[in-house]
């Protein structure tokens, strides 16, 4: 591979990219999103077991690519027992850290790799597709949002 | 001194793929380290440096506005936009140049068809009829005038090789149809489609058609009178022209019956405030100041291409597809989209061990230029259950070599992926 990809492609999201973790539906969920990328035609759908506004278990099915399975597989193992305002919280995080040019902090360590996709700047709506489906869930659990499919544009 | 486009040698030049390079300047450069491979023509096309010499000779030396001014550069600026008028007449072998509108691209031109004849011709229960295959630019207007009128819209459907089936086409023209919009080769397939014999059983009911030439004009020649379809549409940026023109051929009885889509300066003879009576063809669809420059680049453009033989451009593009076809035989895994025998240069992948998204960004880091997704054609994605593929559309400047290097680093790229 091209050295100068090695930022984009590291070991940890070829992995995750092709062996996605939480990648099932959880049955019974109380929510499911499906989140879409016009550009590219990639979608997956997420799916929460919420319970006393905690994140029992998370889970999602899709097809995308290395970047976009990764980050969903990154992101669902890291919101398992979370709090919904901790994972409003996170996704904000994620958020900026993905968007913002000076911002290139994240708390949580092992979604630190993703920072590298920052540098591919058209492949970052790969890496926040299914937080998008994400942040769209969290909107409708706290009852401000009622879109059925999310879309990255 | 200044050059318009009339003053290009028309001589027919030899078939030489170095010295056309050559012409294109952008060819030249490198990406990522790595001698640039340009295989994205069918989303646009790179432009011949007589192209950009005619942009800057006209900012340069007569850029003023069209059909109003009476002064010297006004009129030289008129005069290059109606002579760019005639070189499309000519390309095309329309009857007359007042049949050449001038729009700023394809998708203009068909949301101004879709406007005007949703406005006298469409009626509820009419039906129009498209096909599996259309860009969304042959789609989403037409699904919008179906909402203003009540129309429904009908899909031709296609077979498991990417090609038009014709029976159930020729079924679905019915005493309802009002009109039939075909793309005559797939961006996504590449396939060629046999539009006259659509045409002509069209015109056995009467049914009026519309033809997108986008990706066809600039492979195949054209020749709207003896195709007798009644518009024909086309973008000049894939013709090797600047972005931001188009044209609308439309057969002079139609574009005399149809409305105008949009009003303005340059498209009325007399505005009062009771009511304003509008220009003949083209001018009526010719509201506001066109893309001036644009439109002189684009005639440039065309006198560019017509230095060569149609045929000698087909020939060699059917020895890239050879070519193409002969490495996609001895590569594993690998799912074509867009079987046809009749078809230009266009490859459409689907890998299923890497993602076409991935193969772009890794292929582009190796100096490919090709692209990955839906390419504005979903419902053909859905018909043939894939997300996105991966396309590689060349043109006439592509070379033998260029498709070598793309299938060998193809297998290397997704090797070091595994």
């Amino acid at each position: 591979m091209n050295p100068d990809l090695r930022a984009l492609y590291q070991e940890t999201i070829l992995d995750h990219g092709k062996n996605p973790r939480c990648f099932k539906i959880i049955e019974p969920h109380t929510h499911a999103k499906q989140g879409f990328n016009p550009v590219c035609g990639d979608q997956l759908t997420l799916f929460l077991d919420v319970r006393d506004q905690h994140i029992h278990d998370i889970s999602f099915q899709g097809k995308g690519c290395a970047i976009s399975m990764a980050s969903a597989s990154m992101m669902s193992q890291a919101l398992k027992g979370f709090s919904i305002a901790q994972a409003e919280t996170l996704f904000q995080q994620f958020h900026s850290a993905m968007t913002d040019v000076n911002v290139n902090e994240l708390t949580h360590p092992k979604l630190k790799v993703l920072l590298g996709v920052k540098g591919y700047p058209n492949r970052v709506k790969c890496a926040t597709l299914a937080w998008q489906a994400l942040e769209s869930l969290l909107k409708s659990i706290q009852g401000t949002s009622t879109t059925d499919v999310v879309c990255t544009e | 001194m200044t050059t318009s486009p009339q003053s290009f040698d028309l001589r027919t030049r030899p078939f030489d793929t170095a010295a056309i390079r050559a012409d294109f300047p952008l060819l030249a450069r490198h990406v990522h380290g790595q001698p640039l491979i340009y295989f994205d023509n069918a989303a646009t096309t790179q432009k011949p440096q007589v192209v950009i010499d005619t942009l800057q000779q006209f900012y340069c030396h007569y850029n003023a506005n069209v059909h109003r001014g009476l002064h010297a550069l006004s009129e030289q600026a008129t005069a290059a936009v109606e002579n760019t008028r005639h070189i499309i007449q000519r390309f095309l072998n329309a009857n007359s140049a007042n049949e050449i509108v001038f729009t700023s691209g394809c998708t203009h031109s068909l949301n101004t068809l879709a406007l005007a004849f949703s406005q006298r011709y469409l009626r509820a229960g009419d039906e129009i009829l498209i096909s599996t295959m259309e860009h969304h630019a042959n789609i989403v207007p037409w699904q919008m005038a179906c909402q203003r009128t009540g129309a429904i819209l009908k899909v031709i459907p296609i077979n498991d090789l990417g090609e038009l089936d014709i029976t159930q086409g020729l079924a679905l023209l019915t005493e309802k149809t009002r009109l039939v919009s075909l793309v005559q080769v797939s961006n996504t397939l590449g396939t060629i489609n046999p539009i006259q014999a659509l045409i002509t059983a069209a015109h056995a009911h009467q049914i009026p058609v519309i033809i997108d030439g986008a990706q066809a004009v600039a492979h195949l020649p054209v020749d709207v009178q003896a195709l007798n379809c009644d518009f024909y549409v086309f973008s000049g940026h894939k013709i090797f022209g600047p972005t931001g023109t188009g044209i609308l051929y439309g057969k002079q009885q139609w574009l005399e019956k149809l409305p105008p889509a949009f009003g303005g300066g340059d498209m009325i003879e007399t505005v009062s405030f009771e009511r304003s009576t509008y220009a003949q063809p083209p001018h009526k669809f010719e509201a506001g100041t066109p893309n001036i420059a644009g439109i002189i680049g684009l005639g440039a453009a065309i006198k560019y291409l017509q230095q060569f033989r149609f045929a000698d451009i087909e020939q060699h593009e059917q020895q890239l597809l050879l070519r193409a076809n002969h490495w996609l035989a001895q590569t594993e895994n690998v799912q074509l989209i867009g079987n046809s025998s009749h078809k230009v240069p266009v490859i459409s992948l689907y890998c299923e061990d890497v993602h076409p998204h991935d193969l772009s960004t890794l292929l582009d880091y190796e100096g490919i230029a090709i692209r990955a997704g839906h390419h504005c054609t979903m419902p053909l994605m859905q018909r043939f259950n894939v997300p996105a593929t991966v396309r590689a559309s060349m043109s006439f400047y592509n070379t033998l070599d260029e498709v070598d290097i793309f299938f060998t680093k193809l297998k290397q790229v997704r090797k070091q992926f595994q």
